[in-house]
């Protein structure tokens, strides 16, 4: 499963699909699930019509139909911005354990 | 049409030795399907940082891997990984790890039997030799113990 088809050539993996989605993002949108199993259908299906070794499978989907911005500025500088300082994520880190090593699980 | 990320890797990460990307020349390794994938035991990997509870998060050039159980529901999960944007994959991990998709497909007899464990590890690892000897070869032992079948990798 591939949104970036350059890496994938060069890799050469015996089965390939690809979606044309941001990073990120290689099964589909957030909290959509009916596009999600879409997706991950038309993957599996792979697995049995795929018969030339190399061979990737371009799938249709489109991430926004009326904005292509998003192809000009995946992975260029300010990509990672807003990631947390690791100081944050030590923090979020003992809080989770905590969390979990209470049963309270992740929204508590 | 398809962005170019190597070049965009090579820009970004401009202050450092350009990365030497996997170049296989060569054919692929083939191995087909034994039976149709309706009668297929098959597992999922995600390369996306994917955590269960309270599992120890990765860090920076781990090749450690987590065993996510497949009942996992979205409570259970969290992600952490340094090299893209997490907020759509901690909302809904589903966007790189496709657990309850494939559940559904089992329960539909779209596949044979889904593993009993989905298998994550955190993708921003530079040495790739070290995911060729390290990672991959302890994964192969993983899939041939549960005689897993059909193995689909999501890199996120």
């Amino acid at each position: 499963m591939t949104s970036a088809m350059d890496i994938t050539r060069a890799v050469n993996p015996p089965r390939a699909v690809f979606v044309n989605f941001p990073l990120g993002h290689q099964t589909g949108k957030p909290n959509d699930p009916a596009l999600q199993r879409s997706i991950v259908r038309d993957a599996l299906r792979a697995f049995e019509t795929i018969s030339r070794p190399g061979e990737i499978v371009e799938l249709p989907y489109v991430w926004d139909a009326n904005d292509r911005r998003w192809e000009e500025t995946d992975y260029t500088d300010g990509f990672l911005q807003g990631r947390p300082p690791q100081e944050d994520t030590d923090r979020f880190e003992a809080e989770r354990r905590r969390r979990y090593s209470n049963g309270e699980g992740k929204s508590a | 049409m398809p962005v170019d990320y190597i070049p965009r890797t090579r820009e970004l990460y401009r202050a450092f030795k350009p990365y030497q990307w996997v170049m296989n020349e060569t054919a692929p390794p083939w191995t087909p399907l034994k039976k149709p994938l309706a009668q297929s035991r098959v597992a999922m990997m995600s390369s996306g940082g994917v955590l269960y509870r309270d599992q120890t998060r990765f860090h920076r050039e781990d090749t450690s891997y987590r065993l996510i159980p497949k009942s996992a529901v979205r409570e259970d999960l969290s992600v952490w990984h340094f090299g893209y944007p997490t907020k759509d994959a901690e909302a809904d991990p589903n966007c790189v790890f496709p657990l309850e998709a494939l559940r559904d497909f089992e329960r539909e007899g779209v596949i044979g039997e889904l593993c009993d464990s989905a298998f994550t590890f955190m993708g921003g690892i530079y040495s790739s030799r070290r995911v060729r000897d390290e990672l991959a070869p302890r994964i192969v032992e993983e899939l041939k113990d549960r005689r897993v079948e059909a193995f689909y990798l999501v890199p996120a």
